[in-house]
Protein backbone atom coordinates (compact mmCIF):
# COMPACT_ATOMS: atom_id res chain seq x y z
CA UNK A 1 0.00 0.00 0.00
CA UNK A 2 2.81 2.40 -0.71
CA UNK A 3 3.25 3.05 -4.40
CA UNK A 4 0.16 4.45 -6.11
CA UNK A 5 -1.25 2.18 -8.80
CA UNK A 6 -3.37 4.91 -10.28
CA UNK A 7 -2.67 8.55 -10.00
CA UNK A 8 -5.06 11.22 -11.16
CA UNK A 9 -3.57 14.67 -11.37
CA UNK A 10 -5.55 17.91 -11.67
CA UNK A 11 -8.13 16.44 -13.98
CA UNK A 12 -10.78 18.69 -15.51
CA UNK A 13 -13.58 17.32 -17.61
CA UNK A 14 -16.69 18.73 -19.26
CA UNK A 15 -19.27 16.85 -21.37
CA UNK A 16 -19.79 18.21 -24.84
CA UNK A 17 -22.43 20.91 -24.97
CA UNK A 18 -22.50 21.22 -21.18
CA UNK A 19 -21.81 24.45 -19.30
CA UNK A 20 -20.72 22.98 -15.98
CA UNK A 21 -17.57 20.99 -15.56
CA UNK A 22 -18.44 17.44 -14.49
CA UNK A 23 -15.00 17.21 -12.84
CA UNK A 24 -12.97 20.16 -11.60
CA UNK A 25 -9.32 19.85 -10.64
CA UNK A 26 -9.59 16.37 -9.20
CA UNK A 27 -6.39 14.81 -7.90
CA UNK A 28 -6.17 11.50 -6.12
CA UNK A 29 -4.11 8.38 -5.75
CA UNK A 30 -5.28 4.81 -5.68
CA UNK A 31 -2.98 2.28 -4.03
CA UNK A 32 -2.30 -1.28 -4.92
CA UNK A 33 -4.57 -3.72 -3.08
CA UNK A 34 -6.85 -1.23 -1.37
CA UNK A 35 -10.64 -1.00 -1.34
CA UNK A 36 -11.58 2.56 -2.17
CA UNK A 37 -15.16 3.77 -1.84
CA UNK A 38 -16.28 6.84 -3.76
CA UNK A 39 -19.42 8.57 -2.52
CA UNK A 40 -21.21 11.75 -3.49
CA UNK A 41 -24.65 13.11 -4.37
CA UNK A 42 -26.35 12.36 -7.70
CA UNK A 43 -24.49 14.14 -10.47
CA UNK A 44 -21.38 14.76 -8.40
CA UNK A 45 -19.21 13.18 -11.09
CA UNK A 46 -18.60 9.68 -9.77
CA UNK A 47 -19.51 7.84 -12.96
CA UNK A 48 -17.62 10.40 -14.99
CA UNK A 49 -14.50 9.68 -12.96
CA UNK A 50 -14.96 5.96 -13.61
CA UNK A 51 -15.32 6.58 -17.33
CA UNK A 52 -12.13 8.63 -17.38
CA UNK A 53 -10.27 5.82 -15.64
CA UNK A 54 -11.29 3.44 -18.38
CA UNK A 55 -10.56 5.80 -21.23
CA UNK A 56 -14.21 6.00 -22.22
CA UNK A 57 -13.73 9.77 -21.98
CA UNK A 58 -10.53 11.81 -21.90
CA UNK A 59 -9.72 14.65 -19.51
CA UNK A 60 -9.67 18.15 -20.90
CA UNK A 61 -6.80 19.08 -18.63
CA UNK A 62 -4.64 17.06 -16.26
CA UNK A 63 -3.28 13.54 -16.57
CA UNK A 64 -4.08 10.01 -15.48
CA UNK A 65 -1.35 7.48 -14.85
CA UNK A 66 -2.21 3.80 -14.59
CA UNK A 67 0.64 1.51 -13.55
CA UNK A 68 3.56 2.38 -15.78
CA UNK A 69 1.42 3.96 -18.48
CA UNK A 70 -0.04 7.39 -18.94
CA UNK A 71 -3.62 7.05 -20.14
CA UNK A 72 -3.88 8.52 -23.64
CA UNK A 73 -5.64 7.54 -26.84
CA UNK A 74 -2.56 5.53 -27.81
CA UNK A 75 -2.31 3.54 -24.61
CA UNK A 76 -6.01 3.15 -23.89
CA UNK A 77 -6.22 -0.45 -25.13
CA UNK A 78 -3.35 -1.41 -22.86
CA UNK A 79 -4.65 0.40 -19.78
CA UNK A 80 -8.14 -0.98 -20.36
CA UNK A 81 -6.73 -4.45 -19.82
CA UNK A 82 -5.71 -3.40 -16.31
CA UNK A 83 -9.13 -2.12 -15.31
CA UNK A 84 -12.40 -4.03 -15.30
CA UNK A 85 -15.71 -2.24 -14.95
CA UNK A 86 -19.02 -3.47 -13.59
CA UNK A 87 -21.93 -1.12 -14.22
CA UNK A 88 -25.22 -0.50 -12.52
CA UNK A 89 -27.81 -2.07 -14.79
CA UNK A 90 -27.44 -5.87 -14.91
CA UNK A 91 -29.25 -6.13 -18.24
CA UNK A 92 -27.44 -3.46 -20.18
CA UNK A 93 -24.00 -4.96 -19.80
CA UNK A 94 -24.92 -8.50 -20.76
CA UNK A 95 -23.70 -8.82 -24.34
CA UNK A 96 -23.77 -12.56 -25.01
CA UNK A 97 -26.82 -14.69 -25.68
CA UNK A 98 -25.83 -17.09 -22.91
CA UNK A 99 -23.77 -16.85 -19.72
CA UNK A 100 -20.70 -18.48 -21.27
CA UNK A 101 -20.89 -16.33 -24.40
CA UNK A 102 -21.05 -13.23 -22.26
CA UNK A 103 -17.94 -14.15 -20.31
CA UNK A 104 -16.21 -15.09 -23.57
CA UNK A 105 -17.05 -11.74 -25.21
CA UNK A 106 -14.20 -9.83 -23.58
CA UNK A 107 -11.78 -12.68 -24.26
CA UNK A 108 -12.77 -12.78 -27.93
CA UNK A 109 -12.14 -9.05 -28.15
CA UNK A 110 -8.64 -9.56 -26.84
CA UNK A 111 -7.88 -12.34 -29.30
CA UNK A 112 -7.39 -15.06 -26.68
CA UNK A 113 -7.04 -18.53 -28.19
CA UNK A 114 -10.05 -20.80 -27.90
CA UNK A 115 -8.54 -23.48 -25.66
CA UNK A 116 -7.57 -20.84 -23.15
CA UNK A 117 -10.94 -19.13 -23.45
CA UNK A 118 -12.79 -22.31 -22.50
CA UNK A 119 -10.61 -22.67 -19.43
CA UNK A 120 -10.91 -19.05 -18.38
CA UNK A 121 -14.68 -18.95 -18.88
CA UNK A 122 -15.11 -21.98 -16.68
CA UNK A 123 -12.67 -20.73 -14.06
CA UNK A 124 -14.08 -17.27 -13.69
CA UNK A 125 -17.65 -18.56 -13.51
CA UNK A 126 -16.55 -20.93 -10.78
CA UNK A 127 -15.13 -18.03 -8.81
CA UNK A 128 -18.49 -16.26 -8.76
CA UNK A 129 -20.36 -19.54 -8.13
CA UNK A 130 -22.14 -19.44 -11.46
CA UNK A 131 -20.54 -22.48 -13.09
CA UNK A 132 -23.85 -24.32 -13.14
CA UNK A 133 -25.38 -21.68 -15.38
CA UNK A 134 -23.09 -21.89 -18.44
CA UNK A 135 -25.89 -22.33 -20.96
CA UNK A 136 -28.49 -20.08 -19.35
CA UNK A 137 -29.88 -17.06 -21.13
CA UNK A 138 -29.88 -13.67 -19.37
CA UNK A 139 -33.65 -13.44 -18.97
CA UNK A 140 -33.59 -16.64 -16.94
CA UNK A 141 -31.24 -15.12 -14.34
CA UNK A 142 -31.88 -12.86 -11.35
CA UNK A 143 -30.28 -9.43 -11.16
CA UNK A 144 -27.70 -10.63 -8.66
CA UNK A 145 -26.80 -13.59 -10.85
CA UNK A 146 -26.40 -11.31 -13.86
CA UNK A 147 -24.10 -9.04 -11.86
CA UNK A 148 -22.03 -12.04 -10.85
CA UNK A 149 -21.73 -12.98 -14.52
CA UNK A 150 -20.63 -9.41 -15.22
CA UNK A 151 -17.95 -9.82 -12.55
CA UNK A 152 -16.89 -13.13 -14.06
CA UNK A 153 -16.58 -11.42 -17.46
CA UNK A 154 -14.33 -8.84 -15.87
CA UNK A 155 -12.08 -11.22 -13.95
CA UNK A 156 -11.75 -13.51 -16.99
CA UNK A 157 -9.64 -10.66 -18.39
CA UNK A 158 -7.45 -10.70 -15.25
CA UNK A 159 -7.43 -6.99 -14.47
CA UNK A 160 -5.54 -5.50 -11.52
CA UNK A 161 -8.29 -3.06 -10.70
CA UNK A 162 -12.02 -3.60 -10.62
CA UNK A 163 -14.34 -0.60 -10.71
CA UNK A 164 -17.90 -1.07 -9.47
CA UNK A 165 -20.16 1.78 -10.56
CA UNK A 166 -23.17 1.29 -8.28
CA UNK A 167 -22.99 -2.36 -9.24
CA UNK A 168 -25.26 -3.44 -6.41
CA UNK A 169 -27.77 -0.59 -6.40
CA UNK A 170 -30.40 -2.39 -8.46
CA UNK A 171 -30.26 -5.56 -6.38
CA UNK A 172 -32.23 -6.68 -3.36
CA UNK A 173 -30.32 -6.98 -0.04
CA UNK A 174 -29.57 -10.64 -0.61
CA UNK A 175 -28.29 -10.14 -4.16
CA UNK A 176 -26.21 -7.22 -2.91
CA UNK A 177 -24.63 -9.29 -0.16
CA UNK A 178 -23.87 -12.12 -2.61
CA UNK A 179 -22.17 -9.80 -5.05
CA UNK A 180 -20.14 -7.99 -2.38
CA UNK A 181 -19.00 -11.27 -0.87
CA UNK A 182 -17.82 -12.47 -4.25
CA UNK A 183 -15.85 -9.25 -4.69
CA UNK A 184 -14.31 -9.54 -1.23
CA UNK A 185 -13.17 -13.08 -1.94
CA UNK A 186 -11.71 -12.15 -5.29
CA UNK A 187 -9.87 -9.24 -3.77
CA UNK A 188 -8.32 -11.54 -1.16
CA UNK A 189 -7.42 -14.28 -3.64
CA UNK A 190 -5.96 -12.11 -6.38
CA UNK A 191 -4.72 -9.03 -4.54
CA UNK A 192 -7.02 -6.91 -6.61
CA UNK A 193 -7.67 -3.26 -6.10
CA UNK A 194 -11.34 -2.37 -5.79
CA UNK A 195 -12.86 1.01 -6.53
CA UNK A 196 -16.47 1.00 -5.45
CA UNK A 197 -18.78 3.84 -6.36
CA UNK A 198 -21.78 3.56 -4.09
CA UNK A 199 -24.70 5.19 -2.38
CA UNK A 200 -24.75 2.43 0.21
CA UNK A 201 -22.94 3.90 3.19
CA UNK A 202 -22.88 0.66 5.15
CA UNK A 203 -20.89 -0.75 2.25
CA UNK A 204 -18.64 2.30 2.06
CA UNK A 205 -17.99 1.99 5.79
CA UNK A 206 -16.26 -1.31 5.14
CA UNK A 207 -13.80 0.19 2.67
CA UNK A 208 -10.15 0.90 3.47
CA UNK A 209 -10.46 4.47 2.34
CA UNK A 210 -13.20 6.82 1.22
CA UNK A 211 -13.46 9.71 -1.18
CA UNK A 212 -16.27 12.23 -1.11
CA UNK A 213 -17.07 14.06 -4.32
CA UNK A 214 -19.16 17.21 -4.34
CA UNK A 215 -20.19 19.02 -7.52
CA UNK A 216 -17.31 17.59 -9.50
CA UNK A 217 -14.70 18.40 -6.86
CA UNK A 218 -12.88 16.25 -4.40
CA UNK A 219 -14.44 17.26 -1.11
CA UNK A 220 -12.65 15.00 1.36
CA UNK A 221 -10.64 11.85 1.52
CA UNK A 222 -9.90 9.65 4.51
CA UNK A 223 -10.72 6.46 6.33
CA UNK A 224 -14.42 5.71 6.84
CA UNK A 225 -14.05 6.69 10.52
CA UNK A 226 -12.66 10.08 9.56
CA UNK A 227 -15.29 10.66 6.90
CA UNK A 228 -18.26 9.76 9.06
CA UNK A 229 -17.00 12.09 11.80
CA UNK A 230 -18.03 14.86 9.41
CA UNK A 231 -21.59 14.05 10.31
CA UNK A 232 -23.69 17.17 9.64
CA UNK A 233 -21.40 18.21 6.81
CA UNK A 234 -22.18 14.99 4.97
CA UNK A 235 -25.88 15.57 5.39
CA UNK A 236 -25.46 19.02 3.87
CA UNK A 237 -23.77 17.42 0.85
CA UNK A 238 -26.87 15.34 0.32
CA UNK A 239 -25.39 12.21 1.87
CA UNK A 240 -26.51 10.23 4.83
CA UNK A 241 -24.55 8.60 7.64
CA UNK A 242 -24.69 4.91 8.53
CA UNK A 243 -27.25 3.84 11.06
CA UNK A 244 -24.81 2.76 13.86
CA UNK A 245 -23.00 6.11 13.60
CA UNK A 246 -26.30 7.92 13.94
CA UNK A 247 -27.32 5.83 16.95
CA UNK A 248 -24.02 6.30 18.78
CA UNK A 249 -24.25 10.03 18.22
CA UNK A 250 -27.78 10.14 19.63
CA UNK A 251 -26.74 7.98 22.61
CA UNK A 252 -23.91 10.37 23.35
CA UNK A 253 -26.35 13.29 23.23
CA UNK A 254 -28.43 11.47 25.83
CA UNK A 255 -25.41 11.25 28.06
CA UNK A 256 -24.67 7.59 27.51
CA UNK A 257 -20.90 7.22 27.22
CA UNK A 258 -20.25 5.60 23.85
CA UNK A 259 -16.56 6.21 23.29
CA UNK A 260 -16.40 6.59 19.51
CA UNK A 261 -18.65 6.44 16.50
CA UNK A 262 -19.05 2.82 15.58
CA UNK A 263 -19.23 1.92 11.93
CA UNK A 264 -20.71 -1.52 12.37
CA UNK A 265 -23.72 -2.58 14.32
CA UNK A 266 -21.84 -5.49 15.91
CA UNK A 267 -19.11 -3.25 17.35
CA UNK A 268 -21.68 -0.85 18.77
CA UNK A 269 -23.71 -3.66 20.32
CA UNK A 270 -20.54 -5.15 21.80
CA UNK A 271 -19.65 -1.85 23.44
CA UNK A 272 -23.19 -1.36 24.78
CA UNK A 273 -23.66 -4.74 26.40
CA UNK A 274 -20.26 -4.69 28.06
CA UNK A 275 -20.45 -1.04 29.13
CA UNK A 276 -21.62 -1.81 32.67
CA UNK A 277 -19.37 -4.75 33.41
CA UNK A 278 -16.36 -2.51 32.77
CA UNK A 279 -17.18 -0.36 35.80
CA UNK B 1 -51.80 -17.74 -31.05
CA UNK B 2 -48.16 -17.02 -30.14
CA UNK B 3 -47.75 -20.51 -28.73
CA UNK B 4 -48.81 -22.09 -31.98
CA UNK B 5 -46.51 -20.07 -34.20
CA UNK B 6 -43.57 -22.16 -35.27
CA UNK B 7 -41.65 -19.67 -37.35
CA UNK B 8 -38.41 -18.83 -35.63
CA UNK B 9 -39.03 -21.31 -32.83
CA UNK B 10 -36.36 -23.76 -31.77
CA UNK B 11 -37.31 -27.22 -30.49
CA UNK B 12 -34.44 -28.82 -28.59
CA UNK B 13 -33.97 -32.52 -29.36
CA UNK B 14 -31.31 -35.09 -30.12
CA UNK B 15 -31.55 -35.73 -33.83
CA UNK B 16 -29.26 -35.92 -36.86
CA UNK B 17 -30.68 -32.61 -38.03
CA UNK B 18 -29.99 -30.98 -34.67
CA UNK B 19 -26.45 -32.28 -34.78
CA UNK B 20 -25.81 -30.83 -38.22
CA UNK B 21 -23.58 -27.82 -38.68
CA UNK B 22 -25.66 -24.66 -39.25
CA UNK B 23 -23.56 -23.95 -42.34
CA UNK B 24 -24.55 -27.19 -44.00
CA UNK B 25 -28.18 -26.68 -43.03
CA UNK B 26 -28.20 -23.21 -44.55
CA UNK B 27 -26.59 -24.51 -47.74
CA UNK B 28 -29.02 -27.41 -47.80
CA UNK B 29 -32.12 -25.24 -47.52
CA UNK B 30 -30.80 -22.80 -50.08
CA UNK B 31 -30.02 -25.65 -52.49
CA UNK B 32 -33.40 -27.22 -51.83
CA UNK B 33 -35.12 -24.00 -52.86
CA UNK B 34 -33.43 -24.36 -56.27
CA UNK B 35 -33.87 -28.12 -56.56
CA UNK B 36 -37.61 -27.90 -55.99
CA UNK B 37 -38.00 -26.12 -59.29
CA UNK B 38 -36.58 -29.05 -61.24
CA UNK B 39 -39.65 -31.19 -60.52
CA UNK B 40 -42.39 -31.04 -63.12
CA UNK B 41 -44.32 -34.31 -63.08
CA UNK B 42 -45.86 -36.82 -60.71
CA UNK B 43 -42.72 -38.95 -60.27
CA UNK B 44 -40.42 -36.02 -59.54
CA UNK B 45 -42.85 -34.44 -57.09
CA UNK B 46 -43.25 -37.86 -55.51
CA UNK B 47 -39.48 -38.04 -54.96
CA UNK B 48 -39.50 -34.59 -53.35
CA UNK B 49 -42.36 -35.50 -51.02
CA UNK B 50 -40.58 -38.66 -49.90
CA UNK B 51 -37.35 -36.72 -49.37
CA UNK B 52 -39.07 -34.01 -47.31
CA UNK B 53 -40.88 -36.62 -45.23
CA UNK B 54 -37.55 -38.30 -44.59
CA UNK B 55 -36.12 -34.97 -43.39
CA UNK B 56 -39.14 -34.28 -41.18
CA UNK B 57 -38.85 -37.68 -39.55
CA UNK B 58 -35.12 -37.40 -39.00
CA UNK B 59 -35.61 -34.02 -37.29
CA UNK B 60 -37.61 -35.66 -34.46
CA UNK B 61 -39.82 -32.58 -34.26
CA UNK B 62 -43.22 -33.85 -33.01
CA UNK B 63 -45.51 -34.14 -36.05
CA UNK B 64 -48.59 -32.75 -34.36
CA UNK B 65 -46.53 -29.73 -33.37
CA UNK B 66 -45.15 -29.22 -36.85
CA UNK B 67 -48.45 -29.56 -38.69
CA UNK B 68 -50.41 -27.80 -35.97
CA UNK B 69 -48.08 -24.84 -36.40
CA UNK B 70 -48.53 -24.84 -40.15
CA UNK B 71 -52.33 -24.48 -40.07
CA UNK B 72 -52.22 -21.00 -41.49
CA UNK B 73 -49.99 -22.26 -44.28
CA UNK B 74 -52.51 -25.01 -45.09
CA UNK B 75 -55.12 -22.37 -45.76
CA UNK B 76 -52.75 -20.48 -48.03
CA UNK B 77 -51.93 -23.66 -49.91
CA UNK B 78 -55.61 -24.46 -50.30
CA UNK B 79 -56.21 -20.95 -51.58
CA UNK B 80 -53.51 -21.32 -54.28
CA UNK B 81 -54.99 -24.65 -55.26
CA UNK B 82 -58.47 -23.19 -55.70
CA UNK B 83 -57.15 -20.24 -57.67
CA UNK B 84 -55.46 -22.60 -60.10
CA UNK B 85 -58.51 -24.83 -60.37
CA UNK B 86 -60.68 -21.97 -61.47
CA UNK B 87 -58.37 -19.87 -63.55
CA UNK B 88 -56.31 -22.32 -65.60
CA UNK B 89 -58.28 -23.17 -68.72
CA UNK B 90 -56.13 -25.72 -70.52
CA UNK B 91 -56.41 -29.41 -71.30
CA UNK B 92 -59.52 -31.50 -71.10
CA UNK B 93 -62.56 -30.72 -69.04
CA UNK B 94 -62.78 -33.18 -66.20
CA UNK B 95 -65.63 -31.71 -64.23
CA UNK B 96 -68.51 -29.41 -65.03
CA UNK B 97 -71.33 -28.23 -62.84
CA UNK B 98 -73.26 -25.10 -63.62
CA UNK B 99 -70.75 -22.36 -64.34
CA UNK B 100 -67.92 -24.22 -62.59
CA UNK B 101 -65.59 -25.92 -65.05
CA UNK B 102 -62.40 -27.63 -63.99
CA UNK B 103 -59.75 -28.49 -66.52
CA UNK B 104 -57.16 -31.23 -66.27
CA UNK B 105 -54.22 -28.83 -66.51
CA UNK B 106 -55.71 -26.66 -63.79
CA UNK B 107 -55.90 -29.57 -61.41
CA UNK B 108 -52.35 -30.67 -62.19
CA UNK B 109 -50.80 -27.22 -61.96
CA UNK B 110 -52.76 -26.42 -58.83
CA UNK B 111 -51.58 -29.51 -57.05
CA UNK B 112 -47.96 -29.14 -58.16
CA UNK B 113 -47.63 -25.48 -57.28
CA UNK B 114 -49.26 -25.79 -53.88
CA UNK B 115 -47.14 -28.82 -53.18
CA UNK B 116 -43.99 -26.92 -54.10
CA UNK B 117 -44.99 -24.05 -51.87
CA UNK B 118 -45.77 -26.41 -49.01
CA UNK B 119 -42.48 -28.31 -49.28
CA UNK B 120 -40.50 -25.08 -49.26
CA UNK B 121 -42.22 -23.87 -46.11
CA UNK B 122 -41.71 -27.24 -44.47
CA UNK B 123 -37.98 -27.31 -45.18
CA UNK B 124 -37.35 -23.74 -44.01
CA UNK B 125 -39.35 -24.44 -40.84
CA UNK B 126 -37.19 -27.47 -40.23
CA UNK B 127 -34.11 -25.26 -40.40
CA UNK B 128 -35.32 -22.89 -37.70
CA UNK B 129 -36.88 -25.65 -35.61
CA UNK B 130 -33.63 -27.59 -35.34
CA UNK B 131 -31.12 -24.71 -35.19
CA UNK B 132 -30.80 -22.11 -32.45
CA UNK B 133 -30.93 -18.52 -33.72
CA UNK B 134 -27.39 -17.94 -32.55
CA UNK B 135 -26.18 -20.97 -34.53
CA UNK B 136 -27.89 -19.59 -37.61
CA UNK B 137 -26.15 -16.27 -36.99
CA UNK B 138 -22.77 -17.99 -36.66
CA UNK B 139 -23.45 -20.02 -39.79
CA UNK B 140 -24.33 -16.93 -41.80
CA UNK B 141 -21.29 -15.06 -40.50
CA UNK B 142 -18.89 -17.79 -41.58
CA UNK B 143 -20.59 -18.49 -44.89
CA UNK B 144 -20.52 -14.81 -45.80
CA UNK B 145 -16.92 -14.42 -44.67
CA UNK B 146 -15.55 -14.04 -48.22
CA UNK B 147 -17.71 -10.91 -48.61
CA UNK B 148 -15.46 -9.16 -46.08
CA UNK B 149 -12.99 -8.71 -48.91
CA UNK B 150 -15.39 -6.37 -50.67
CA UNK B 151 -15.83 -4.48 -47.36
CA UNK B 152 -19.24 -5.95 -46.62
CA UNK B 153 -19.71 -5.61 -42.81
CA UNK B 154 -20.28 -9.30 -42.11
CA UNK B 155 -19.03 -9.29 -38.52
CA UNK B 156 -21.01 -6.19 -37.63
CA UNK B 157 -24.22 -7.63 -39.07
CA UNK B 158 -23.75 -10.89 -37.21
CA UNK B 159 -23.07 -9.03 -33.96
CA UNK B 160 -26.18 -6.92 -34.52
CA UNK B 161 -28.22 -10.05 -35.06
CA UNK B 162 -26.91 -11.76 -31.96
CA UNK B 163 -27.48 -8.68 -29.80
CA UNK B 164 -31.02 -8.33 -31.11
CA UNK B 165 -31.64 -11.99 -30.31
CA UNK B 166 -30.29 -11.48 -26.82
CA UNK B 167 -32.53 -8.48 -26.19
CA UNK B 168 -35.82 -9.84 -27.54
CA UNK B 169 -36.85 -11.49 -24.24
CA UNK B 170 -35.62 -8.47 -22.28
CA UNK B 171 -37.73 -6.11 -24.38
CA UNK B 172 -40.72 -8.43 -24.06
CA UNK B 173 -40.41 -8.26 -20.28
CA UNK B 174 -40.09 -4.51 -20.47
CA UNK B 175 -43.16 -4.20 -22.71
CA UNK B 176 -45.10 -6.20 -20.20
CA UNK B 177 -43.92 -3.96 -17.37
CA UNK B 178 -44.80 -0.75 -19.22
CA UNK B 179 -48.20 -2.15 -20.14
CA UNK B 180 -48.94 -2.83 -16.50
CA UNK B 181 -47.71 0.61 -15.49
CA UNK B 182 -49.87 2.30 -18.13
CA UNK B 183 -52.88 0.15 -17.29
CA UNK B 184 -52.51 1.36 -13.71
CA UNK B 185 -52.72 4.90 -15.13
CA UNK B 186 -55.98 4.08 -16.88
CA UNK B 187 -54.85 3.18 -20.41
CA UNK B 188 -56.89 0.34 -21.89
CA UNK B 189 -54.99 -2.01 -24.16
CA UNK B 190 -57.68 -4.60 -24.76
CA UNK B 191 -61.23 -3.88 -25.75
CA UNK B 192 -62.68 -0.63 -26.99
CA UNK B 193 -62.90 0.56 -30.58
CA UNK B 194 -59.93 0.03 -32.90
CA UNK B 195 -59.13 3.72 -33.00
CA UNK B 196 -58.82 3.83 -29.21
CA UNK B 197 -56.69 0.74 -29.17
CA UNK B 198 -54.26 2.16 -31.71
CA UNK B 199 -54.04 5.31 -29.63
CA UNK B 200 -53.23 3.18 -26.59
CA UNK B 201 -50.13 1.85 -28.33
CA UNK B 202 -48.45 5.27 -28.21
CA UNK B 203 -47.94 5.39 -24.44
CA UNK B 204 -46.49 1.92 -24.80
CA UNK B 205 -44.11 2.61 -27.67
CA UNK B 206 -42.63 5.87 -26.45
CA UNK B 207 -41.24 4.58 -23.13
CA UNK B 208 -40.10 1.44 -24.92
CA UNK B 209 -38.17 3.48 -27.48
CA UNK B 210 -36.59 5.80 -24.96
CA UNK B 211 -35.65 2.84 -22.81
CA UNK B 212 -34.07 1.09 -25.77
CA UNK B 213 -31.90 4.07 -26.65
CA UNK B 214 -30.64 4.24 -23.10
CA UNK B 215 -29.94 0.52 -23.18
CA UNK B 216 -28.08 0.84 -26.46
CA UNK B 217 -25.86 3.58 -25.09
CA UNK B 218 -25.04 1.72 -21.91
CA UNK B 219 -24.43 -1.49 -23.79
CA UNK B 220 -22.03 0.27 -26.16
CA UNK B 221 -20.06 1.62 -23.18
CA UNK B 222 -20.00 -1.80 -21.51
CA UNK B 223 -18.77 -3.39 -24.74
CA UNK B 224 -16.02 -0.86 -25.18
CA UNK B 225 -14.97 -1.24 -21.56
CA UNK B 226 -14.50 -4.95 -22.24
CA UNK B 227 -12.15 -4.19 -25.07
CA UNK B 228 -14.46 -4.39 -28.09
CA UNK B 229 -12.86 -2.67 -31.07
CA UNK B 230 -14.52 -4.23 -34.09
CA UNK B 231 -14.05 -7.56 -35.78
CA UNK B 232 -10.32 -7.21 -36.38
CA UNK B 233 -8.15 -9.57 -34.36
CA UNK B 234 -11.07 -11.21 -32.59
CA UNK B 235 -11.12 -14.90 -31.85
CA UNK B 236 -14.24 -17.06 -31.69
CA UNK B 237 -15.57 -18.88 -28.66
CA UNK B 238 -18.42 -20.76 -30.28
CA UNK B 239 -17.17 -23.29 -32.77
CA UNK B 240 -18.91 -24.94 -35.67
CA UNK B 241 -18.09 -28.53 -36.52
CA UNK B 242 -18.59 -30.06 -39.92
CA UNK B 243 -19.27 -33.74 -39.41
CA UNK B 244 -20.04 -36.84 -41.45
CA UNK B 245 -23.80 -36.15 -41.19
CA UNK B 246 -23.30 -32.84 -42.95
CA UNK B 247 -21.47 -34.34 -45.89
CA UNK B 248 -23.96 -37.20 -46.17
CA UNK B 249 -26.97 -34.89 -46.08
CA UNK B 250 -25.56 -32.69 -48.82
CA UNK B 251 -24.69 -35.76 -50.91
CA UNK B 252 -28.24 -37.01 -50.47
CA UNK B 253 -29.59 -33.79 -51.88
CA UNK B 254 -27.22 -34.05 -54.84
CA UNK B 255 -28.51 -37.57 -55.50
CA UNK B 256 -32.09 -36.30 -55.31
CA UNK B 257 -31.31 -33.50 -57.76
CA UNK B 258 -29.77 -35.95 -60.24
CA UNK B 259 -32.78 -38.25 -59.92
CA UNK B 260 -35.10 -35.32 -60.57
CA UNK B 261 -33.23 -34.41 -63.75
CA UNK B 262 -33.47 -38.01 -64.84
CA UNK B 263 -37.21 -38.41 -64.29
CA UNK B 264 -38.46 -34.96 -65.26
CA UNK B 265 -40.43 -34.70 -68.45
N1 LIG C 1 -23.55 11.68 -21.28
C1 LIG C 1 -23.62 12.87 -20.68
N2 LIG C 1 -23.78 14.00 -21.41
C2 LIG C 1 -23.84 15.20 -20.81
N3 LIG C 1 -23.76 15.40 -19.50
C3 LIG C 1 -23.60 14.33 -18.72
C4 LIG C 1 -23.53 13.01 -19.26
N4 LIG C 1 -23.36 12.14 -18.25
C5 LIG C 1 -23.34 12.87 -17.12
N5 LIG C 1 -23.47 14.19 -17.38
C6 LIG C 1 -23.46 15.27 -16.39
O1 LIG C 1 -22.24 15.21 -15.71
C7 LIG C 1 -22.44 15.42 -14.32
C8 LIG C 1 -21.85 14.27 -13.52
O2 LIG C 1 -22.54 13.08 -13.84
P1 LIG C 1 -22.17 11.65 -13.30
O3 LIG C 1 -22.95 10.67 -14.09
O4 LIG C 1 -20.70 11.50 -13.28
O5 LIG C 1 -22.73 11.70 -11.81
P2 LIG C 1 -22.76 10.58 -10.71
O6 LIG C 1 -22.00 11.07 -9.55
O7 LIG C 1 -22.36 9.28 -11.28
O8 LIG C 1 -24.30 10.56 -10.33
P3 LIG C 1 -25.24 9.34 -9.92
O9 LIG C 1 -25.08 9.15 -8.45
O10 LIG C 1 -26.60 9.84 -10.24
O11 LIG C 1 -24.84 8.16 -10.72
C9 LIG C 1 -23.92 15.60 -14.11
O12 LIG C 1 -24.17 16.96 -13.95
C10 LIG C 1 -24.55 15.07 -15.36
O13 LIG C 1 -25.68 15.81 -15.69
MG1 LIG D 1 -23.37 7.40 -11.71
Amino acid sequence: MNKPLVSIEHVHFKYEGQEEYALKDVSLQIYDGEWLAIVGHNGSGKSTLAKLLNGLQYPEKGRIQIGELELTEDTVWETRKLIGMVFQNPDNQFVGTTVQDDVAFGLENNGILREEMVERVENSLKQVQMEAFLQQEPHQLSGGQKQRVAIASVIALRPQIIVLDEATSMLDPRGREEVLNVIRELKEDHDMTVISITHDLEEAAKADRMIVLNRGQLYREGTPEEIFQLDEELVKLGLDIPFPVKISKMLREKGIPVSKSYLSEEALVAQLWTSHSGK
Amino acid sequence: MMDKMIFGRYIPAESPLHRMDPRSKLILVFAFVCVVFIANNAITYGILVVYTLFMVLSSKVPLHFLFGGLKLVFWLVLFTLILHLFFTKEGEIIFQWGWVTIYEEGLKKGIFISLRFFLLILMTSLLTLTTTPIEITDGIEILLDPLKRIKFPVHELALMMSISLRFIPTLMQETDKIMKAQTARGVEFSGGPVKERIKAIIPLLIPLFIGSFKRAEELAIAMEARGYRGGEGRTRYRQLRWGLVDTLMLLLLVVIAVALFFFRS
